[in-house]
């Protein structure tokens, strides 16, 4: 991922502490009763000794709640059991909740936490010595008590809000080292675990307002397609149904429940204006990959001269490697509530980027910014697709429309069908080996549409789709990489681990390639070749001494070279060092290429070293979902266009994968005391390598092209 | 529309809807159980399941005329306390990340468990592989269904 998109998350996501004192509540969140402590606008500690914590970046299934939580509360010296974690809402008090994304929460937000838990802390502590007229460096905080240790006295937190609630906080609050954690880098279950299993976990599609209708859209199936004329006729006979409206996005069918609402649709008819795109197709799209390859592109990292040094090579390696569109596919469709009043717009939404959404809100509605409150709700899954504003200004259309609360409900296929996809891209690669079979020279272009461009970031096109390639770790003198731009009409957007979601793929294999051209095995290919010290790339240092540990780890704790697999199987392995938050993982897969073409990967072994580890079972859970998510996309997923349109709407055409196909997974983490790194994103970059390697490894077949379907392994 | 009455959880509902109306949607929206989720209406991937006489049913795709006298059970009626054995073996695995899916894979795992009080692994790929979740947490979905029936002692996905 690009620099540029790490600064962008990262100045959005600034952590903005308030310290009013006090605080009169407003909007979603609860009314404090008085006099509870309340240091920032994120914690609050009641008489009773209860610890609120409000996130204020977007739980997805990441873990955000518990490890925000967890940091705040390491230095708090809170009682675990009593702490409990609310969202936040865009109301003034919580600061600029940004971008959940990019794996940054980690990297961006746990110092300041830290301080806001440490800030109460001290006052806390000041408040009880105050109490007791003793120095408050004779005090200590623990477990939800300060202690008086000469006297062995104690009190309470709960005790202590009213006297601490009427100190200034400290600017700079000493924090603990991570010597002393008790909370930090222990397994800690999640918090919200007890009310998912028992369904009481409530998401944005839980929602029923007094006076709400749900409203379901008709949408073009063509990508950029208008409303002609539309006949409601039928529709307006449904038992249910109340109303039928164009809406920016199509035609909506208002109702007083969701199944009336869908039905409602159902008998709709709508004659669209399918405009420009309805020949679209994926040939069309690879022809335009094609042309565009033939002519240079963006230089996007040099050394040295690969022109010059690619002829001079002994033995010289060409390869096409491809990767396609892709959909999110979250488990809750997409769904938003808007309540739009007079001078007032509420919002209840699952969004990753509740700030990004405020422009079209503020458009739609015609109010100010601080006339419209976001509450972020459960996401029933995110992996980028919740930080569009799509779903919102849906919402907020269709309440305005009708002037009563309105939950927008998309449907399965509308979410497949109308989606922001992964980019689908087209490489060529080439590279040379000396006489000693050492690489001398790589040369990679390739072609795809800008997320950057596409959506009008204020950024460089390319600054979205360079991770796992520019970056590439080997030290090779000579490296050539170029990136051509090649828009598409399919809406393209953030989907998880964004660009290294292909690149790492295109580049771990070519390297796999180039090791067995060399006659060397892929390991030690990859460890000889590794620069000696570490080096910046884009705007990030690279420190080739932890990609070399995490290689070293994951292969030893997979046998590599060492454990005797049956016939038909095989080893790969694969790394990649995700930059933009700080986590370098590799992964070896343990793979099984079967006589009619299927591949089963029986084992993953995954090494990550994320810096400072927050809450390991965490890291263990996001490296298995990002090794299900990857191996998902590396065997089945792609979404393919016709006529204009995507031919997948359910999960019967586009399978996901299943739990009999999981893969046993073993996670080792590197024991560091860095900054803390990401975890949500960087478990799925070196999965489809590995698996590629590994088929390679079992039957001298090379795969280049995404997804490794059977007729592809059959036809290699 | 027509009248239903329905025993859900041990308690008698009468709701009115249209035959074709899914029991989801008459759980949902009507009674305001909502702990089963909507995922794709068409009987692909669970998280809708309850129970409909003790088997697990795919409500997005039950219409309530179909339903009858049968009971239903929910995930709000699994136990009193959402103390089930696998609710307990959940959480202490940790299972759910979004936790959309998870209502549903409990209720299919439940009906095994109902069925097979000591499920191979073979028993489980049959009983779950239809269940879909997008986070990826078969593992331990595995491990906590192992785990509630009796058959691990450690946490170990």
């Amino acid at each position: 991922m690009s620099t540029t998109r790490r600064d962008f998350l990262k100045t959005t996501g600034a952590l903005t502490l308030t310290f009013a004192l006090p605080v009169r509540l407003k909007g979603a969140a609860a009314q404090a009763p008085e006099p509870a402590f309340q240091p920032s606008g994120m914690l609050r500690i009641d008489p009773d000794g209860a610890v609120t914590i409000w996130a204020t970046r977007t739980e997805m299934g990441q873990g955000v709640r518990t490890s925000m939580a967890m940091a705040i509360a390491e230095e708090l010296e809170a009682d675990w059991s009593r702490v409990k974690i609310l969202q936040a809402s865009t109301a003034p008090r919580f600061g600029d909740l940004g971008v959940t994304g990019g794996s940054q929460t980690t990297l961006s937000t746990t110092l300041a936490l830290r301080k806001v838990g440490a800030q109460a802390r001290e006052m806390l502590l000041q408040a009880a010595a105050d109490t007791w007229g003793v120095p408050k460096s004779e005090c200590l905080a623990r477990d939800g008590r300060i202690q008086h240790l000469p006297t062995k006295r104690s009190l309470p937190y709960g005790d202590l809000v009213a006297r601490a609630g009427k100190l200034t906080p400290p600017a700079e609050p000493p924090l603990k080292a991570p010597k002393d954690f008790r909370v930090l880098g222990k397994d800690a279950r999640r918090l919200d675990g007890p009310d998912i299993v028992a369904g009481r976990a409530q998401f944005t599609t839980d929602l029923h307002l007094p006076g709400m209708l749900v409203a379901s859209i008709e949408r073009c199936p063509v990508f950029g397609g208008k409303v002609k004329s539309f006949d409601a006729s039928a529709t307006l006979k449904v038992p249910g149904v109340k109303q039928v409206l164009e809406v920016p996005s199509g035609v909506a069918v208002f109702a007083e429940d969701t199944w009336a609402a869908f039905t409602g649709r159902e008998a709709l008819k709508v004659q669209w204006d399918e405009g420009p795109t309805a020949k679209l197709d994926n040939a069309s799209i690879r022809k335009q990959y094609e042309e565009r390859l033939k002519t240079p592109g963006k230089v996007v990292r040099q050394v040295g001269d690969a022109a010059l040094a690619l002829p001079k090579a002994a033995k010289r390696i060409k390869a096409t490697y491809d990767a396609p569109f892709l959909a999110h596919a979250t488990m809750e469709p997409m769904v938003a509530v808007a309540d739009v009043k007079p001078g007032r717009c509420m919002i209840w939404a699952p969004t990753q980027a509740p700030g990004m959404a405020l422009p079209a809100v503020e458009q739609i509605t015609g109010l100010k910014a601080d006339q419209i409150e976001i509450q972020v709700m459960l996401a029933g899954g995110g992996f980028g697709r919740r930080a569009m504003a799509d779903f919102i200004a849906d919402a907020v259309a269709c309440s305005k429309a009708v002037g009563a609360p309105v939950k927008v409900q998309w449907t399965r296929p509308d979410d497949f069908q109308h989606d922001g996809y992964r980019p689908a891209t087209l490489h060529e690669l080439e590279a040379g080996l000396d006489a000693q079979s050492r690489p001398v020279a790589w040369r990679h272009r390739f072609v795809g549409p800008s997320i950057a461009a596409s959506n009008h970031f204020p950024w460089p096109p390319e600054a979205t789709e360079l991770a796992g390639a520019a970056d590439l770790a080997y030290d090779i003198p000579n490296l050539h990489v170029e990136w051509g731009q090649s828009d598409t009409p399919v809406p393209i957007w953030f989907w998880r681990a964004v660009p290294a979601s292909f690149n790492p793929f295109v580049t771990e294999c070519f390297l796999d390639e180039l090791a067995h051209a060399a006659g060397k095995d892929p390991l030690a290919f990859r460890l000889a070749h590794l620069p000696k010290a570490p080096l910046k790339l884009g705007q990030h240092e690279f420190d080739p001494a932890r990609y070399r540990a995490v290689l070293e780890l994951a292969a030893a704790k997979a046998g590599w070279r060492t454990r005797k697999l049956p016939k038909g199987w095989g080893h790969g392995i694969a790394a990649h060092a995700y930059l933009d938050c700080g986590t370098y993982v590799a992964q070896v897969a343990e793979v099984e290429a079967k006589a009619d073409g299927g591949i089963r990967v029986h084992r993953v072994v995954c090494a990550v070293d994320c810096g400072l580890v927050l809450n390991p079972g965490n890291v263990k859970a996001q490296m298995e979902g990002g090794i299900a998510f990857g191996l998902s996309a590396a065997l089945y997923d792609e979404i393919t266009l016709k006529d204009g349109r995507v031919t997948a709407d359910s999960f019967s055409d586009h399978p996901i994968l299943l739990l009999p196909s999981m893969p046993k997974v073993e996670v080792h983490i590197v024991p560091s005391e860095l900054p803390p790194g990401g975890v949500g994103e960087p478990g799925l970059p070196p999965l489809a390598p590995a698996v590629a390697n590994a088929v390679f490894a079992a039957t001298g077949k090379r795969l280049r092209s995404l997804p490794l379907l059977p007729p592809k392994l059959r036809k290699a | 529309m027509a009248e239903y009455t329905l025993s859900i959880n041990g308690q008698s509902h009468t709701v009115e809807a249209s035959p074709d109306m899914p029991l989801l949607w008459v759980l949902r929206d009507r009674l305001k159980l909502t702990g089963t989720k909507f995922g794709c209406g068409q009987g692909l991937c669970g998280a809708c399941t309850v129970h409909l006489g003790g088997e697990p049913v795919r409500s997005c795709v039950t219409p309530v005329s179909d339903v009858g006298a049968k009971r239903i059970t929910t995930i709000e009626g699994l136990d009193l306390h959402g103390a089930h054995p696998l609710q307990r073996a959940w959480i202490e695995v940790d299972v759910a990340q979004c936790g959309y899916c998870q209502t549903g894979q409990i209720m299919t795992a439940a009906a095994l468990l109902a069925k097979h009080p000591k499920p191979t692994d073979r028993d489980i790929d049959q009983a779950m592989g239809e269940n879909v979740c997008r986070c990826g947490t078969y593992l331990r979905i595995r491990e906590a269904i192992h785990r509630a029936a009796g058959q691990r002692k450690e946490v170990a996905p």
